[in-house]
C-alpha cells in the first residue's frame, strides 16, 4: 500500500528564506490576473494593469512619498505585535490602539495644548500622548489575560469596536469641526504641531521614528534579559515560571509595549499625514499590522521590508482603483491570497511529503 | 411594545445563532475559525447572487452553504495538513472574504431580491406573548430551533459527537483509538463553515433583502465572544445570541425612535461593552471558569509525527 506522510526538513535550504515568499507572490500575482482577466476580457489590460501596480508606488516622483508614510503605522503596530506574538499572546487589538492613539493625540493638538507654539516640546508630548493612549487600551486586554485568563483574542476585537465607535462619536459629534461642511471630520490641527518634511518630498519625519523603533525593539527583543524571558514564556509557560519568571508581569508589560507603538502609529498619522482626525483614516492598519508581523516572522528588520512592500501594495491598488476603476475590496482579495499562498507555500518548503512504496526490500521513499 | 422587542431579539439573534453554532461545532474539533465575519460576507453574497438570479431564495440558502463549506475547507486545508497558525489563517480568510464579497457585490448594489416570508406556524403563533416571540418569524429562524437541539444530541448523545469532542480534547489519545484525527477536524470545520455561513444568508435573504457592503458589521467577531460565552454550548449559544440580538434590536429601535438624547455611536458600543463585562463577569468565577470547558486542544495543530 501506498502511505504518505508529511515530514519536517531538518535542514530547510538557505534560499528558501527568499524563494518562498517571491514564488508566493508570483502564484498569487496570477491567480489576481484571472480574477482581472475575467474582469477585462483582454489580457493585455491585465498587463498594463500590474505595470501600474508595480511601478507607481515605488518611483521617488509619484507614489513612493505615499508607500513610505503608509509603511510607518504598519511597522509601527507590526513592531508591537511582533512583541506579544512571541509570547504567543494574540493581541489583534492594534486598530483599537491605533484608533486610541489618534484620538489622544487629536485631543492635545486641538484642545489641550492648542496655544502651544514651540514644536520641539509640542510634538513629543503629543506623540507621547497618543502612545500612552494605546498602551493603556492594551493594558485592559493585558490585566484582564494575566489574571482572569479572559482570552485576549475576543477581549481586543471587542476594544477595537468600541474604539471606532467612540472615534465615530467624537467626530460626527462633539470635535466635529464647525467649518467642515458638516463632513465627519476635526478641524485642522495648528501648523506648530505638524512632523517636519524632508524638504519637498512628501515624507514626513515619523520614519525616522519607525526606523528609530526597530532598532529600541531588536535591542530589547534580542539582546535584553527581558526580550529572552518573553521567548521562554512563549515557548512554555511552565518552565518560565518555574525559573521564577513573573509571567503575569510580564503578559501586562508586553502588551503595553505593544499597545504603544500602535498608538504612536496613530499619532504619527495624524501629525505627519492627516493633520486633522477623520471617518476612516485607517485602512485597516492594525489588522495588516498582524499579517506584517506574522510574514516578517516577527524579525524586527525583514519587518521593514515587508510593511514597505505591503504599503506599495496599498498604494499600488489605490492607482489602480483611481486609473482603472478596480474597487478596493480587490486588495482585500490579493492581501488574502498573498497572505495564504505565503503561509501555504511556507509550510510546503519546510516539510516535504515522503511517499513510501513498499518494495521487496523494505520501503522507498520518495522526495 | 416590549413584545415587539423580544421578537426583534429572535429574530436579529437569528444570524448570531447560525454562527455561533458553526463556531462551536468546529471549535470542539479543536480547530479554531475566526474567519467567521468572512464566511458570513461569503454567505450573504452568494446567497443573494443566487436567489437574485433564480428568484429562489431556498436555492440562494443553500448555495450560500456550499459556498461558505468551500472557504471552511481552504481553512481547514491550511491549519490541519499544513499546520499554518490558526489565528494568522482565519484573518486571511476574513479579509478574503471581505475582498471576495465586495467585488462580486459591486454589481448587487441597490438590488433587491426575493426574501424568505414570515410564516406563523399555526396553533403555536397564537399562544400569546411566545407565538409572537418565537413562531411568527421566517423558515430560518424556525431551523435554528432544528439545529439547536440537533447539535446538542450530536455532540454529546451519540457516537459521533464523541469522536468529535475526543478529538478535540485528546488528539492523540483518539489517534491511538484509530480515530482519524485529520478527518474529523476536516468534517467539523466544514459543516460548521457551512452554518456560519447560513447566518450571514440569513442578513441577505431574510433580514433585510439586500446587499450591502461588509453587511455583517462585525456579527462574526461577536459571534467567536459568544462561543466563549456559552461555554462551548449550543443551548447557551441560543441564550446569548437572542440576548446579544436584543441589545441590537433595542439600540436599533432608539435610535429609529429618536426619543432618546444619546449619541447613536455611543449606543453601538453597547454590545462590545457588554460582551466584555459578561465575560469578565463569568471568568472571574472561580467555578464557572471550572466549569466551562475550552477544548483541552484548541488552536493546537495535530501532527501524529511531533507528540508533543
Amino acid at each position: 500500500m501506498l502511505k504518505i506522510r508529511i515530514v519536517k526538513r531538518l535542514n530547510p535550504p538557505k534560499y528558501h528564506a527568499f524563494l518562498v515568499p517571491i514564488l508566493s507572490v508570483v502564484i498569487s500575482l496570477m491567480i489576481m490576473g484571472l480574477f482581472l482577466w475575467a474582469r477585462f476580457g483582454k489580457f493585455e489590460k491585465v498587463v498594463e494593469a500590474y505595470r501600474e501596480m508595480f511601478s507607481w508606488p515605488f518611483i521617488f516622483d509619484y507614489g513612493l512619498p505615499d508607500t513610505i508614510s503608509k509603511m510607518v503605522p504598519l511597522l509601527l503596530a507590526g513592531l508591537g505585535l511582533s512583541v506579544v506574538f512571541k509570547m504567543k499572546i494574540w493581541n489583534i487589538g492594534a486598530e483599537g490602539q491605533l484608533y486610541l492613539g489618534a484620538m489622544a493625540t487629536t485631543w492635545g493638538a486641538l484642545f489641550l495644548f492648542k496655544n502651544v507654539e514651540n514644536s520641539l516640546i509640542l510634538i513629543p508630548t503629543l506623540l507621547l500622548m497618543g502612545a500612552i493612549a494605546g498602551a493603556l487600551w492594551a493594558f485592559i486586554p493585558g490585566i484582564l489575560k494575566a489574571y482572569l485568563k479572559l482570552d485576549e483574542i475576543v477581549a481586543t476585537l471587542m476594544l477595537n469596536y468600541i474604539a471606532a465607535h467612540w472615534l465615530n462619536y467624537l467626530i460626527y459629534g462633539p470635535w466635529k469641526d464647525p467649518e467642515g461642511y458638516n463632513f465627519p471630520l476635526t478641524a485642522v490641527f495648528p501648523e506648530s504641531s505638524w512632523l517636519p518634511m524632508f524638504g519637498e518630498s512628501g515624507i514626513h519625519s515619523g520614519v525616522l521614528i519607525a526606523l528609530a523603533m526597530v532598532v529600541l525593539i531588536y535591542f530589547l527583543m534580542y539582546r535584553t534579559r527581558w526580550g529572552f524571558h518573553l521567548k521562554i514564556i512563549g515557548d512554555n509557560q511552565t518552565a518560565a515560571r518555574y525559573s521564577g519568571i513573573n509571567v503575569e508581569k510580564n503578559i501586562i508589560l508586553a502588551m503595553i509595549l505593544s499597545g504603544a507603538l500602535a498608538g504612536l502609529a496613530g499619532g504619527i498619522q495624524m501629525l505627519g499625514v492627516q493633520h486633522r482626525l477623520q471617518h476612516g483614516f485607517s485602512p485597516g492598519y492594525g489588522y495588516t499590522a498582524i499579517i506584517i508581523a506574522w510574514l516578517a516572522r516577527l524579525n524586527p528588520w525583514a519587518m521593514i521590508v515587508v510593511a514597505f512592500l505591503f504599503g506599495g501594495l496599498m498604494v499600488g491598488s489605490e492607482q489602480l482603483q483611481i486609473m482603472m476603476r478596480i474597487p478596493i475590496s480587490m486588495v482585500y482579495v490579493l492581501q488574502g491570497i498573498v497572505l495564504f499562498t505565503l503561509l501555504a507555500s511556507e509550510m510546503i518548503f519546510n516539510y516535504k511529503i515522503e511517499i513510501l512504496i513498499p518494495r521487496n526490500g523494505g520501503e522507498k521513499s520518495w522526495r | 411594545m416590549i413584545l415587539k422587542v423580544l421578537s426583534a431579539a429572535v429574530r436579529s439573534g437569528t444570524p448570531l445563532l447560525f454562527a455561533t453554532l458553526g463556531e462551536i461545532i468546529t471549535e470542539r474539533s479543536g480547530v479554531m475559525n475566526l474567519g467567521l465575519e468572512g464566511l458570513m460576507l461569503i454567505g450573504a453574497i452568494t446567497g443573494f447572487m443566487v436567489s437574485y438570479n433564480t428568484k429562489n431564495v431556498y436555492l440562494g440558502f443553500i448555495a450560500a452553504m456550499i459556498a461558505g463549506a468551500i472557504f471552511a475547507l481552504l481553512h481547514a486545508f491550511m491549519v490541519i495538513t499544513l499546520r499554518v497558525n490558526q489565528v494568522v489563517s482565519g484573518l486571511a480568510l476574513t479579509m478574503l472574504g471581505t475582498g471576495i464579497s465586495g467585488m462580486l457585490g459591486r454589481s448587487y448594489i441597490g438590488q433587491v431580491a426575493p426574501k424568505f416570508s414570515e410564516m406563523r406556524i399555526p396553533i403555536l403563533s397564537d399562544i400569546p406573548g411566545i407565538g409572537e416571540i418565537f413562531f411568527s418569524h421566517d423558515i430560518l429562524v424556525y431551523l435554528t430551533y432544528i439545529l439547536v437541539p440537533l447539535t446538542f444530541f450530536i455532540l454529546f448523545k451519540t457516537k459521533p459527537g464523541m469522536i468529535l469532542r475526543a478529538v478535540g480534547e485528546e488528539p492523540s489519545a483518539a489517534d491511538s483509538r484509530g480515530i482519524n484525527v485529520y478527518l474529523v477536524r476536516y468534517i467539523a470545520t466544514t459543516i460548521g463553515g457551512a452554518i456560519t455561513s447560513a447566518g450571514g444568508a440569513y442578513l441577505s435573504l431574510a433580514y433585510t433583502s439586500m446587499w450591502i457592503e461588509n453587511m455583517s458589521a462585525g456579527r462574526g467577531w461577536i459571534a467567536i465572544a459568544l462561543v466563549i460565552f456559552s461555554a462551548w454550548e449550543p443551548f447557551k449559544a441560543m441564550i446569548g445570541s437572542y440576548l446579544f440580538g436584543g441589545m441590537m434590536a433595542t439600540q436599533l429601535r432608539l435610535q429609529a425612535g429618536g426619543k432618546v438624547n444619546i449619541s447613536a455611536n455611543i449606543l453601538m458600543m453597547l454590545p462590545y461593552i457588554a460582551t466584555l463585562v459578561a465575560m469578565v463577569i463569568f471568568s472571574s468565577s472561580e467555578k464557572f471558569r471550572k466549569r466551562i470547558g475550552a477544548p483541552t486542544a484548541l488552536g493546537i495543530p495535530y501532527s501524529r509525527e511531533e507528540k508533543t
